[in-house]
């Protein structure tokens, strides 16, 4: 992310952003950035911190008012403006950050551990954002460990490990098959769930691998046609986090 | 216009981190206490026991006595507060990078369609402003003071002003081009020890000066090319000697010539030229060291 902003040099290569060269001032104009190191001026309150990237933007000066007003409420920071950075909590000056990232309408926002100091509603708050902006299509670039949260948010992954992209593609690319988990009893269930794909015991659920979604109806008349008692029915895929261990060649919990 | 923004923030930065406020305080303080200081001077050589013929005789100090010490004693306080300066700009410019860099503030900054030379400049112009605002205020209360408490301005008020400014400018845009590179208390470090070597330096060329020894004064010479804070101390003194002292200047002892206290003649223009110079290269020094750095 430092590379595409100019803020690390390159030792080789080129890079690109929205069609210019990296790092140059035409391509950060049009993006916005929330670093990992988040850090703001402390003597500076939220709203000051707000005016003065409006001014490195160049944002004409009576859009100010609007534009700091409506990144304050994005984010869930309006009525402590006033404040002192310093008094903010780390969380707090997160969400400062991500207003600072979303000022002057970018056209690419790089998010960088975006969620790393927020609680769960920060988190889902910030999710919500994300989804915002791509509806109004802004690209999101979000380094993320939080798989999870990569999981819920994103279209295209890649996975880095040691400098390289170990896989890069869809999210349900690199998820793989789909997976069934059926929990049925009074009923030979894996001879019932053969033809629709590779069955296996998983406790007390039984996995079908290679179903898809639309035939999860079919497969549960099946069950009931068969004379089983069908107790839960939980279509699921494997994680991420499943899928980024094994990439790695980590063994999985 | 990137570059006022920048600096307005550094000097927004200094007031609220109550550097000003610090300032004002201690200044204000030690300015009564001079004030008080030369009120005392006329009493200096008051007879104290009973009056006798020749007692009479000896009467207070003359008025042009008085003007003399206190010229000489304005002289001293100057040369404290020059160094308060000096110290002063080496302080708030050794961190104004690096501590931000260090921090991450810089990151979010650095990110914005900006030149990081904008960036550079808009420090050293706040900066400078804090410094020139320091220098002519603290120096404009101290000869006002003196001015009240005995009647005494010294010849070249304006041009004292300028040639301290200047001073504090040289050691500001050496502490901001390291701190391009070293964290604050390293480049702070750096820029004092290379103050001092200017200092002692001149010191040093004076005695050359004096015994007409050509390889001493080399070393005063080389010492105000590498930092020409001890050049411009001399036309400060200069601009704070009335003419009854400039006329004691012939017959000047050795050791007054060789004092940081004593200016036999203004600053040769080439060297005023060559601190402009100095400036500018350093600050030129620092916007190239920055633009490879790593944020």
């Amino acid at each position: 992310m430092k590379l595409l902003l100019g803020l690390s040099r390159p030792t080789s290569g080129e890079a690109w952003v929205l069609g210019t060269p990296a790092g140059t001032r035409e391509a950060r104009r049009r993006v916005g950035y929330l670093p990992e190191l988040f850090r703001y001026q402390h003597w500076l309150t939220a709203r000051e911190v707000l005016a003065l990237h409006c001014a490195l933007v160049a944002m004409p000066r009576d859009g100010w008012p609007r534009a700091i007003g409506a990144a304050l409420v994005t984010v869930g920071l309006d009525g402590r403006e006033d404040g002192r950075v310093g008094t903010f909590s780390k969380g707090m000056q997160q969400r400062l950050g991500l207003a600072v990232a979303l000022l002057g309408e970018p056209e690419l926002v790089l998010l960088d551990e975006p969620t790393s100091a927020l609680d769960p509603v920060g988190r889902h708050d910030v999710r919500e954002i994300i989804r915002d902006l791509r509806a109004r299509g802004v690209t999101v670039f979000l380094n993320s460990h939080l798989l999870t949260e990569v999981e819920l948010v994103s279209d295209r992954v890649a996975i880095v490990n040691k400098g390289r992209v170990v896989t890069e593609g869809t999210l349900d690319g690199i998820l793989g098959t789909d997976e069934v988990r059926v929990r049925v009893t009074g009923v030979d269930g894996p001879a019932a769930l053969a033809p629709f794909g590779t069955v296996s015991r998983a406790g007390e659920w039984l996995a079908v691998r290679g179903v898809a979604p639309d035939r999860v109806p079919d497969l549960v008349a099946a069950l009931v046609a068969a004379g089983g008692r069908v107790h839960a029915v939980e279509p699921r895929r494997g994680t991420l986090e499943e899928r980024f261990l094994e990439l790695l060649g980590e063994p999985s919990s | 216009m990137t570059v006022l923004t920048i600096a307005r923030l550094t000097v927004r930065e200094a007031a609220r981190r109550r550097l000003l406020l610090a300032l004002l305080v201690l200044t204000t303080i030690v300015i009564a206490a001079t004030g008080w200081g030369f009120s005392r001077i006329s009493t200096l050589s008051e007879p104290s026991g009973p009056a006798g013929a020749d007692q009479i005789l000896q009467a207070k100090l003359s008025v042009l006595q008085v003007r003399l010490i206190a010229a000489q004693l304005l002289v001293v306080v100057m040369y404290m507060f020059s160094f308060v300066l000096a110290l002063s700009a080496v302080f708030a410019a050794a961190p104004a990078v690096s501590g931000e860099v260090e921090s991450g503030i810089a990151l979010a900054v650095l990110a914005r369609p900006l030149h990081r030379r904008d960036y550079l400049v808009g420090k050293w112009l706040g900066l400078a402003g804090l410094v020139a605002a320091y220098a002519a205020l603290a120096t404009g209360a101290e000869l006002a003071t003196v001015q009240a408490v005995i009647g005494y301005l010294p010849p070249e008020p304006a041009q004292l002003v300028l040639y301290l400014i200047a001073e504090g400018l040289v050691c500001l845009t050496l502490a901001l081009a390291l701190s391009t590179r070293f964290s604050g208390m390293v480049g702070g470090v750096i820029a004092l020890v290379v103050f001092g070597i200017a200092w002692l330096g001149g010191v040093v060329g004076g005695l050359g000066a004096v015994f007409a020894n050509e390889a001493i004064t080399q070393i005063g010479t080389v010492s105000r090319i590498i930092m020409p804070t001890d050049l411009l101390w001399r036309g400060a003194v200069w601009s704070l000697e009335p003419a009854a002292t400039r006329a004691l200047a012939g017959s000047a002892g050795p050791a007054a010539l060789a004092t940081p206290f004593f200016a036999a003649a203004p600053p040769d223009p080439a060297w005023l030229l060559w601190a402009a110079a100095w400036v500018a290269g350093a600050l030129a020094l620092a916007i190239w060291s920055f633009h490879r750095r790593e944020i």
